[in-house]
């Protein structure tokens, strides 16, 4: 009599396991960004690693824009602009992301290894 | 008077094959009933069947029955010829290939589950090749590639040990004249 499950069978459900776990990184993790690009009216002011913990302030028209970066992650912390949207975006991970505050013409964009985009036109 | 009739001669494997391509279909059909959440995810009870004859009669009778399983299965849930048809019968080709290779390891080490898991992941391989290529070219399936690669898994695990329990049952005599008394 030969058991269920036998050495074999075991490599292969690990085998098997890995496949899944390796599709499913591949397919959901997406790209991670690691360098974050702000833009005032248009130009780069600034282009920072997302490696360590950083603050920026960016003025516009309205006043000064506060950029927040930690490791791995990016956000606009603070912004005259009356609705706020940039703010509320939160904060941005993946490359091709951005947040843009219009009103004060700052904007803040993560760059990755591969680009979601060719171009991203305000 | 002269018989107009064509007879052909029915041997025992014929009328085997044909006992056994009869229960694939049965399990088709009472599959096809279940709801998926997924298009596509399937526990593929049929291949419980498939890998039992693979085993105990060589692959080219668990061909035959997998032939006609599709072939049939068509016919009775109406989808001859239409896209799940060819889906299915790529799923069964690629199935059965992987089958052919995978059923040279060596025994002691590698069972009926690594044979289930392997031939799940050419199933759902096969299917999704075609989809790619015919059906959906350019969609994004990469974003269901783990689920149905997940689904292969669990349920090739599970027809596995089905197929490890029913061939590890008593009476191996009893279980030549019915060769799937499955539990």
């Amino acid at each position: 009599m030969m058991e269920t499950l036998r050495a074999g069978d075991v490599g292969v459900l690990l085998a098997g396991g890995s496949l899944v776990v390796t599709l499913a990184v591949w397919a959901w993790g997406g790209d991670r960004g690691d360098t974050a690009v702000i833009r005032a009216a248009g130009k780069v002011v600034e282009t920072a690693s997302l490696a360590r913990t950083r603050t920026f302030a960016v003025a516009g028209p309205l006043g000064t824009t506060q950029i927040e970066i930690q490791p791995g992650r990016a956000r606009i912390a603070r912004d005259p602009s009356p609705r706020q949207l940039c703010v509320k975006q939160g904060w941005l991970t993946q490359s091709g992301q951005a947040a843009l505050c219009l009103p004060n013409q700052v904007s803040l964009e993560i760059h990755g290894r591969t680009r979601a985009y060719d171009t991203l036109g305000y | 008077m002269t018989r107009s009739a064509i007879e052909l001669p029915v041997g025992a494997d014929d009328r085997r094959i044909a006992r056994l391509a009869a229960l694939a279909i049965g399990l088709t059909l009472a599959e096809a009933a279940l709801p998926s959440p997924v298009p596509g995810v399937k526990p593929g009870l049929a291949n419980i069947v498939i890998l039992l004859v693979l085993l105990q009669y060589g692959w080219r009778a668990a061909a035959w029955v997998s032939g006609l399983r599709v072939l049939a299965g068509g016919l009775l849930l109406g989808s001859l010829f239409a896209p799940g048809f060819w889906l299915s019968a790529a799923g069964a080709l690629v199935s059965l290939s992987v089958l052919a290779l995978a059923r040279h390891l060596p025994r002691r080490h590698f069972g009926p589950v690594s044979l289930s898991v392997l031939a799940a992941f050419g199933h759902i391989g096969g299917q999704l090749a075609l989809v790619g290529v015919w059906l959906l070219p350019g969609a994004a399936l990469i974003k269901l590639l783990p689920v149905f690669a997940a689904a292969a898994l669990v349920f090739g695990t599970v027809n596995g040990v089905i197929v490890a329990r029913v061939l590890a049952a008593p009476a191996p005599d009893r279980r030549q004249s019915a060769p799937c008394a499955l539990p």
